[in-house]
């Protein structure tokens, strides 16, 4: 099996991406009044702090963020078995009649939105869930649509679209494995 | 299977490795009792048989409380008013149990061995909440991670367990585990509650409490069990207080504060004072606040997996 890679962002365009989801976020919540964000370990808790950082920079404002883990939400524990690693969940902030954001670096079966959106209504009853993604690559096993998207790729069910963040993987790009001689 | 494999039945056959993942894997369910609402729904579906042949309090409810937190379902049997006071032996009071379609068994029982006994013999998972005076595995990796949340790791840590390592499952686990994770493990109490063969376990013997204070960063002291002192292995309660008990004045000596843990239920005045027990460096209430984030982890590491139902999964696509 050979992998053939090919970068679809790079730094300066995932940069430019993020920002114009952070206005996007903005605007689509008229301001940011009760506006929560919130990541997805992985990766969509570093785009969850870019975000917060671009807002910050447009609007001087520091807009409250968390991190949820889905780990436990997942539906496929009784036939895949437990992941080895589960990370932390922190979301330190009542999210009763606020308007949570939820981002995630990759949106394709929609399983892990789902499991994102049983785990929040546990924390509280926000007034809205939206849902942000940097990369959207089709796929969907279950009727969620994104409300903000960085980018939407086409790729064949078995290519592997990874985001990569500099604080967990040295640089910042959205590559696409196409796994080949299957 | 899981990724500790079918059972969890001792941690003197577990790896480091092994150790490392339940203890990490502790870590992001602690938050989950500061919710509020403290349950995800990890194991929902799944049926849990809590099989406790002795008295229990701590334990049994810490693991009612991990399976319920996962949303598994829960059944207490008790030995007594069961079937097991009617004669029942052990095989088939669980067979009869597995009948009835369970996922786990945690088992809780005076003999040595009994849950690898029955382990061998039921597809379901089992878990050992204490075999006789063998082991006592999710207590030992509790003090674990009491003792790794306060130090920030377990290696070149010096750990001296007193009392009566004799009769304590607490301390073999405590024991193997530890130095799997690369602590240096002390033992301290009177010579007739220490195993004759405590050398081949690798740990130094301490046969004043004092040495063991001067050496020790953290003193896990054990129960005496009271009933040891009719069966002669002590003279006296008040003795073996004034010659073995962790008192604040003994502790005052010490080059450095030394944590101090204690698995429960405490003799207070026997082999720990009051002042020690409820004082700054007692770290006693986390360990069974701890106790809970590890059984949950055991408890999902040991689920799901199953390839059978992956097939039946595909199958229905």
């Amino acid at each position: 099996m050979t992998d053939r890679q090919s970068t679809v962002l790079d730094a300066r365009a995932m940069d430019r991406t993020l920002r114009r989801m952070a206005d996007e976020i903005v605007e689509l919540n008229d301001g940011t009044d009760d506006l929560i964000i919130v990541g997805i370990q992985r990766r969509g808790v570093q785009l969850a702090a870019r975000i917060v950082t671009s807002i910050r920079d447009r609007e001087s404002v520091i807009v409250p963020s968390g991190a949820l883990d889905i780990t436990l939400y997942r539906d496929d524990l009784q036939t895949v078995g437990p992941r080895p690693v589960v990370g932390p969940t922190d979301l330190p902030w009542a999210i009763d009649g606020k308007h949570v954001v939820i981002v995630d670096d990759v949106l394709y079966t929609g399983r892990t939105v789902r499991a994102a959106l049983d785990e929040l209504a546990d924390f509280g009853r926000p007034k809205r869930i939206a849902l942000a993604v940097l990369i959207d690559r089709g796929g969907r096993e279950l009727p969620i649509q994104p409300d903000v998207v960085g980018k939407t790729l086409e790729v064949a069910a078995n290519d592997r679209v990874d985001v990569l963040v500099a604080e967990l993987d040295e640089r910042d790009a959205v590559v696409v494995a196409s796994v080949g001689g299957t | 299977m899981g990724s500790l494999g079918k059972d969890l039945l001792g941690l003197e056959h577990l790896s480091g490795e092994k150790i490392r993942l339940i203890l990490d894997t502790a870590e992001p369910f602690k938050e989950i009792s500061e919710r509020a609402i403290k349950k995800v729904p990890t194991l929902r579906g799944s049926t849990i048989v809590n099989l406790f042949f002795e008295a229990s309090t701590r334990t049994r409810v810490s693991f009612e409380f991990a399976e319920k937190r996962l949303s598994a379902d829960t059944v207490n049997v008790a030995a007594s008013g069961s079937s097991v006071s009617k004669g029942e032996t052990l095989v088939d009071t669980a067979r009869n149990l597995e009948a009835m379609r369970i996922d786990m068994v945690v088992i809780r029982h005076g003999a040595s061995g009994a849950a690898q006994f029955l382990a061998e013999r039921i597809e379901s998972n089992v878990i050992n909440a204490g075999d006789g005076t063998h082991e006592h595995p999710t207590q030992g990796l509790l003090d674990l991670l009491t003792l790794r949340d306060h130090f920030g790791k377990l290696e070149g840590l010096k750990i001296c367990i007193c009392g009566d390592v004799l009769h304590s499952r607490v301390a073999r686990s405590n024991i193997w585990g530890l130095k799997k994770m690369g602590a240096e493990v002390g033992v301290c109490g009177p010579r007739s509650l220490l195993p004759n063969a405590i050398d081949e376990l690798g740990v130094t013997v301490f046969s004043r409490v004092e040495d063991a204070i001067q050496w020790a960063d953290a003193l896990n002291i054990l129960r005496l069990q009271l009933e040891r002192m009719q069966a002669g292995y002590i003279p006296s309660l008040r003795e073996y207080n004034r010659v073995f008990g962790i008192s604040r004045e003994r502790l005052e000596r010490a080059p450095k504060d030394l944590l101090i843990l204690h698995p429960g239920p405490m003799n207070r005045g026997v082999e720990i004072d009051s002042d020690v027990a409820d004082g700054p460096h007692s770290v006693i209430l986390n360990q069974v606040t701890n106790g809970v984030a590890v059984r949950m982890a055991v408890l999902y590491l040991l689920a799901g997996g199953r390839p059978e139902l992956a097939e039946v999964a595909k199958g229905g696509r």
